[in-house]
């Protein structure tokens, strides 16, 4: 092997590694004699920070602003966290594992922040969560699905509000078998990392229990950001699958969504896309109509129509002019649970991570994505209805709707407490409580 | 298994092309000046943004789609012109004769700096390009359909092979580019002003970067990140060929292609390891790559 060809391996390498560097930045708001310090994790670079990264980030904003403005509605409208000023902290969550680690270091350690909110890549929660716990630093996830946190082993300060991803796929494979009852075949396209291999193993097992007599046909994997999908859209164009399942997003959705349709794949099977309420207000008069949508819960135009969720639309609408996604929506509803625990420790005096871990769990509210109670995990992890529904674009309004909406409640796309999540699809997903 | 057999050809094909339009740029500067150039995936962001912004404004006008493709690649090819000038003469320049380490980590570094520059200048969002290729169409073979912007595509990438074979045949900038090829001092020797060609190569090679950013964008999400994946890609496909070899760079981009659409067909597993899987086994037999000969070391 020649020199160049040795130097070009470890540039690939470091390349890939590396992406686009890191960089924090940091927000400042009014003073106050003792402001409760977060700091908020998201992607603010890098390939993610567009669809998940920046519209939590502004959510985290809008909703902290709110809160130090004692504006938010009830019972949220106490100023702060009961009566402190909120400081945030943004961090960058690109760069390797190790960089998503001592960051959360920093953090804890350098800013003394009293929580973390943040993370979206499943692979970031997985490495900070022992560190966490380590610390014993209150950590709230925000956006990343991955069952494994809470089923590994008990948790102590660290909980997620959002549902884990087991919920997306459950309820995707309930609404393609509502609407295609007599489905004998689909294919799935799923990005080759945990996320889409998750995705599509829950998926997969969902329909084997819902639809014993539905074969899988083609199984896709492309790697991660590929961008081509020349060759995928034609083993599918010769598919004779009825459905495709994807869990996409971002740049590969929408590089996807623009390739297959210059060659009418969507003319010819229905496609399930179970973040794809992230890419309408993008995508538009582009995304296929007829395709069906999830938003990782009822988030968006899947969330019911009530006044916290149109508050929560509305400011986000008014400050960046485009409705929030479910990211933000996620957010949103983490600082809601956090508030919910810190004004609760802070009854019995000056809150502290031991107070609030404990005040945290097994808490139940109302969110703009609906009711949350943190039901898994002993406590520490949320579940939520969910629901999907079927996109067409309004050409009168110029607007993306979603229409024919099913609803499904908590606990029929959740397992029970105490059952982890591949296993309970396994055994026929027993106990779910779908009426 | 006639249309699964000509899938994999059609998708080969265009696969391939996409692959040859990211690597040619590449392996040009390779061959002249024997540069590892990483800020090759910066070319390509940027002309992918600068198609992207010129979609937008072609969009928003009467111009008819022909012309809007063509404003699209002009406008990506300029920014690349510009890039090119810039980082060769204002960067490079100052590293000629050093280590060839250092400047490859001289072109890491401002690949990474570019990165930062595309969120100054566009922002942290997507942007969408994909007007030309709805507005291509598609052609129907049997069951196949095919996109006739990928039929562009492949057009595209035959014509650059042509043109840079009887560039580098037949013209007197092509003569003076394989005499440097072949041994700087002895051409400088000669009186070839090699500055000159070491600068025309680079802002060459940064302008076909910047055209293969181009023609992908209408196909993808031009997002933050996109470079870094080129990158990758164009070394595995430069690297079967053999570095600095235009014909080497279409073998590989071929080879590499056809594999991958074989792949997906036949056993999709295999998809991502098929293509460094053949690099691994070219670099086995032939370490210098499939067109590059052994070549002495001058004392």
């Amino acid at each position: 092997m020649s020199n160049y060809t040795r130097i070009l391996f470890a540039l690939a390498a470091v390349t890939v590694a590396s992406v686009a560097g890191l960089s924090a930045q940091a927000q400042q708001p009014a003073a106050s004699a003792a402001p409760v310090k977060l700091g908020i994790v998201s992607f603010l670079t890098g390939p993610a920070a567009s669809p998940f990264g920046i519209p939590g980030r502004n959510g985290a904003e809008i909703v902290i602003e709110a809160f130090n403005a004692g504006k938010a509605p009830a019972p949220f409208n106490q100023v702060g966290f009961g009566g402190a000023k909120i400081e945030a902290k943004y961090v960058d969550e690109a760069g390797t594992v190790a960089n998503v680690v001592t960051e959360f270091r920093n953090l804890v350690q350098r800013d003394q922040v009293d929580a973390v909110v943040g993370y979206v890549s499943s692979g970031s929660c997985l490495a900070v969560t022992p560190v966490a716990e380590e610390l014993k630093a209150l950590t709230v996830f925000y956006d990343c699905g991955t069952p494994r946190i809470f089923e590994e082993k008990p948790r102590t300060y660290v909980f997620r509000v959002s549902p884990h991803a087991t919920m997306d796929s459950v309820g995707a494979a309930r609404y393609l078998l509502a609407k295609k009852k007599n489905l004998t075949s689909f294919s799935g396209i799923n990005q080759n990392y945990a996320w889409g291999q998750d995705s599509w193993r829950d998926f997969l097992g969902a329909m084997k229990v819902l639809a014993p007599k539905a074969e899988p046909d083609k199984v896709l994997f492309p790697k991660l950001f590929v961008g081509e999908y020349g060759a995928e859209v034609s083993t599918l164009l010769t598919s004779k699958a009825q459905a495709l399942h994807t869990s996409f997003y971002d740049g590969d959705l929408e590089a996807f969504v623009y390739q297959e349709q210059a060659r009418g794949l969507d003319k010819r099977m229905t496609i399930i896309m179970t973040t794809g309420e992230a890419a309408i207000w993008r995508l538009r008069d582009k995304m296929p109509e007829g395709t069906i949508i999830g938003g990782r819960g009822a988030n968006g135009p899947l969330a019911r129509d009530t006044e916290i969720k149109k508050w929560f639309e509305k400011i986000y609408t008014d400050r960046y002019n485009v409705p929030p996604t479910y990211p933000a929506y996620q957010m949103a509803q983490s600082l809601l649970g956090l508030k919910i625990a810190y004004e609760k420790a802070a009854k019995d005096g000056k809150p502290n991570a031991d107070t609030i871990a404990a005040a945290f769990k097994g808490i139940e509210f109302e969110g703009p994505a609906g009711h949350v109670k943190m039901a898994l995990g002993d406590g520490h992890q949320g579940i939520t209805e969910t629901a999907y529904g079927t996109y067409r674009f309004n050409k009168q309004k110029q607007l993306p709707e979603i229409v024919d909406i099913i609803r499904y409640p908590a606990e029929c796309v959740n397992p029970p407490p105490g059952v982890e999540a591949d296993k309970w699809i396994a055994d026929g997903m027993k106990g779910a409580k779908c009426n | 298994m006639l249309l699964t057999l000509s899938a994999i050809l059609t998708d080969g094909l265009v696969y391939a092309a996409y692959l040859f339009i990211v690597a040619i740029g590449l392996t040009l500067i390779f061959g002249v000046m024997k540069i590892l150039n990483v800020t090759h995936g910066s070319f390509y962001a940027f002309g992918a943004y600068g198609a992207a912004t010129a979609v937008g404004i072609y969009a928003n006008s009467d111009l008819p789609a022909a012309l809007g493709f063509l404003f699209m690649i002009a406008l990506a090819m300029a920014i690349g012109m510009i890039m090119g000038l810039v980082i060769e003469r204002g960067l490079l320049r100052l590293v000629y004769g050093r280590d060839e380490v250092v400047v490859v980590l001289v072109t890491y570094a401002a690949f990474l700096i570019l990165e930062d520059v595309i969120v100054l200048i566009w922002g942290p969002g997507s942007y969408a390009a994909y007007q030309p290729m709805v507005a291509a169409g598609n052609t129907e073979l049997g069951e196949l359909v095919l996109s006739n912007y990928d039929i562009v595509l492949v057009a595209i990438a035959a014509a650059l092979a042509g043109i840079a074979y009887w560039a580098l045949k037949f013209t007197r900038y092509g003569r003076l580019l394989t005499t440097v090829i072949f041994d700087r001092e002895t051409a400088a020797a000669f009186g070839i002003n090699v500055t000159l060609v070491y600068t025309a190569t680079f802002v060459i090679g940064a302008m076909l970067g910047a055209l293969g950013g181009a023609v992908m964008a209408p196909k993808i999400s031009v997002t933050l990140g996109i470079g870094v994946e080129v990158i990758v890609l164009a070394f595995a496909v430069v690297a079967i060929g053999g570095m600095g070899s235009i014909e080497g760079a279409l073998i590989g981009a071929l080879v590499v292609g056809l594999c991958r659409a074989a792949a997906v067909h036949l056993v999709p597993q295999l998809e991502l390891f098929v293509i460094y899987g053949v690099m691994a086994l070219v670099l086995v037999v032939r370490p210098y790559g499939l067109f590059v000969r052994a070549q002495p070391r001058k004392i």
